[in-house]
């Protein structure tokens, strides 16, 4: 299965390398009446530049991105959205939402961030209890308490971190060098609860492979439901610059906030 | 829950929930904000469908045109049809400048028709990408005239390949904006040509004259600063988007279509920050800015007509389109206009004159054919933005009591407005 999916990456980024080099016009060049090296200063930084050095493999990722989304992503959120009833996708989200907490908590308390710690606490003790193991997320009810996002990415961005190179994963998409780290750590502690969890539940055994894969491949697939964005949907084809531009705005704002 | 209580704060505020029965209740007397924060909830038509099943169509309009790599994500025409189980009117949507039936006024449209019982097809504007790189007979938007031959060639083929599954009794026809502007030239082909036989035609906000509207939206940057330079532009919009990171963290994720900063406005708004006027008009000109460089750029590419992109440059997929970004925000409509449409479409067309095109993209240039079709209608408003005072004496002496021009709303402000809607769907129901 993993390697299936090694070589299917692996397929797709030869295919888009290949793109990149079409059949070159026989005509000689003609330099455009607005040249870019009359209309942009080398030195001046402009509201639209990001710190970007591995750009070309970025925008390769991204387009690769596009297509898994299209043909293998999607897809499968489709046929999962067709067959599960609605109740039962909003309680696999918040069953995940539930779980995921454990990156809010660490997080929150990694950055002494008290209050939050406390609300996310509060929020995983009556999810989990009366939330019917956090199938319902009844801490948000009635102007409760709202969710904390905090992860490893925005500690290190508390600490002073700066983001480092601009980075677009596979499948993920768009992060930053500090935030793909941060996202390890985090899937790391993520998994050990899960072993914990697993064991202790009595659902199956820590090692157990399928156990494990399923658990994965749903919650990715309950991710990519929860996620209204869709590539090339800007209709601009600086589409990859503006999504960049604001995903490390929004970046910037968690951490300062 | 949250979302609820701004919106009560926010009408408190304006005092909208009472009013007179007969008066109209759209109080938004302003027409930046109008233009930008649209209707408040409350006021908004309340009999929209929850959600409305759509599918999302392609179409090879031109089949033997290659897909630069660039843009090898634009294969075919995408176009949205909904549908009813039952014998129904069709109407065509057309979508105003730069945008696609993705954008949220081309949602609400689809909804509002929907539940009203038509079947609708949704189609981009002309001057979107997805039009200009598969649609587009030239790839180069922006004559009126040729734009809606386009129109009027993608929504044949649309029907050809819906009307084995769809029973239609009748068409209709409507557009906002330059959508709006565009339904009348289409209309006009469709007497000539007589695949649809248009029953009604609704023309929302239109642009009077294409030149004149892009002039106005292009000078809304200059009330930023007189002297607009790009460092002063660049620091304007970072503070801008300081603000809305504000705003982002409210909304559930940012909204990425291109009016996501009107969005960003609409939530500071209901938090009850009025911006200057001068950040209102600023953000007016960057929104039709960002729209109208989409355009010129994807143009230059398909015409290889070398304005920003070197001609004869081929670009891939993969290479880095930023700094030609910086390039094309810095030229506008009329720019585009003068540097591009009109020595292109005098290439083609020797002895055209600029006061010839200009006059040729306007509704002036078909007065006696709008004058002559009761079936045309207009629904238009005293303030709005992009039309010049003799622009709106045009319209209301030409469509006289064919048209309904509301006192407030600026432009396509107040068309999700209840009242608005009940007006829409009027002129098509009679």
């Amino acid at each position: 299965m993993k390697r299936a999916l090694c070589l299917m990456l692996l397929t797709a980024f030869i295919f888009l390398s290949g793109c990149g080099t079409a059949p070159v016009r026989q005509e000689p060049e003609i330099p455009a009446k607005r040249p870019v090296g009359e209309y942009v200063k080398p030195d001046v930084t402009y509201a639209i530049d990001a710190h970007d050095p591995w750009e070309p493999m970025n925008r390769r990722i991204y387009n690769f991105n596009a297509i898994f989304d299209n043909y293998v992503f999607l897809p499968v959120v489709q046929a999962y959205e067709f067959v599960l009833p609605v109740f039962a996708q909003k309680g696999v989200a918040n069953f995940f939402r539930n779980l995921t907490e454990i990156t809010n908590l660490t997080n929150s308390l990694l950055q002494f961030k008290i209050e939050k710690a406390v609300n996310t606490f509060g929020r995983i003790c009556i999810n989990t209890t009366v939330g019917l193991g956090g199938l319902i997320d009844v801490a948000t009810l009635n102007d409760g308490i709202a969710r904390e996002d905090e992860d490893f990415g925005q500690t290190l961005g508390f600490y002073g971190l700066g983001p480092g190179p601009y980075l677009v994963l596979p499948i993920l998409g768009p992060s930053s060098a500090r935030d793909a780290a941060g996202l390890a750590v985090d899937t790391v502690v993520y998994s050990l609860m899960m072993q914990e969890l697993i064991g202790l539940t009595g659902l199956g055994s820590p090692e157990d492979d399928i156990l494990n894969y399923s658990l994965s491949a749903l919650y990715a697939i309950d991710k990519r439901h929860g996620e209204p964005f869709r590539y090339f949907k800007t209709g601009s084809p600086f589409e990859y610059d503006l999504i960049r531009k604001l995903f490390l705005i929004k970046r910037q704002f968690q951490i300062d906030n | 829950m949250k979302k609820r209580l701004w919106v009560l704060t926010f009408s408190m505020l304006l005092g909208v929930t009472g009013g007179p029965a007969g008066a109209y209740d759209y109080k938004v007397d302003d027409p930046y904000v109008s233009t930008i924060v649209g209707t408040p909830e409350v006021l908004e038509w309340d009999r929209l469908p929850k959600k409305v099943d759509y599918e999302l169509l392609g179409l090879k309009v031109f089949p033997d045109r290659p897909t630069p790599d660039v843009f090898w994500y634009q294969r075919e025409f995408l176009y949205t049809l909904s549908y009813q189980k039952q014998e129904a009117p069709l109407i065509f949507v057309i979508a105003g400048t730069g945008s696609s039936f993705y954008a949220t006024s081309m949602i609400f449209l689809q909804k509002a028709f929907y539940g009203a019982g038509f079947h609708v097809i949704c189609l981009s504007s002309p001057t979107q990408m997805n039009f200009i790189t598969t649609a587009s007979a030239t790839s180069v938007p922006g004559n009126i005239l040729e734009d809606s031959q386009d129109l009027y060639r993608v929504m044949t083929l649309a029907w050809e390949q819906v009307k084995d599954r769809i029973k239609v009794s009748e068409f209709y026809l409507t557009g906002y904006s330059l959508g709006g502007s565009q339904s009348a030239f289409v209309s006009k082909l469709d007497d000539e040509r007589r695949v649809f036989n248009f029953k009604k035609v609704l023309m929302i906000n239109p642009a009077v004259s294409l030149y004149t509207s892009a002039k106005i939206l292009d000078d809304m940057l200059l009330q930023i600063n007189p002297n607009l330079t790009p460092e002063i532009f660049d620091r304007w919009f970072d503070e801008r988007l300081a603000k809305f990171a504000e705003a982002y963290k409210l909304l559930h994720e940012p909204p990425l279509d291109h009016d996501f900063l009107y969005e960003a406005y609409r939530v500071l708004h209901k938090k009850g920050q009025t911006p200057r006027r001068e950040d209102l008009a600023g953000m007016i000109g960057t929104v039709f800015r960002l729209a109208s460089s989409n355009m010129i750029f994807t143009a230059d590419v398909m015409a290889n007509y070398g304005l920003i992109v070197p001609k004869n440059r081929v670009l891939g997929s993969a290479d880095s389109l930023t700094d030609y970004m910086k390039v094309t925000n810095r030229v506008s409509f009329i720019d585009y206009f003068n540097e591009f449409l009109y020595p292109y479409s005098q290439s083609r067309n020797p002895g055209l004159t600029k006061e010839a095109l200009i006059e040729s993209t306007s509704l002036r240039s078909i007065e006696s054919y709008l004058r002559n079709s009761p079936k045309i209608v207009l629904m238009d408003n005293e303030d709005d933005l992009i039309l010049a005072p003799e622009d709106l004496a045009f319209l209301k002496e030409v469509f006289g009591s064919r048209a309904k021009i509301y006192s407030r709303g600026g432009h396509c402000g107040n068309m999700t407005f209840r009242d608005n809607v009940a007006y829409m769907l009027n002129v098509f129901k009679n």
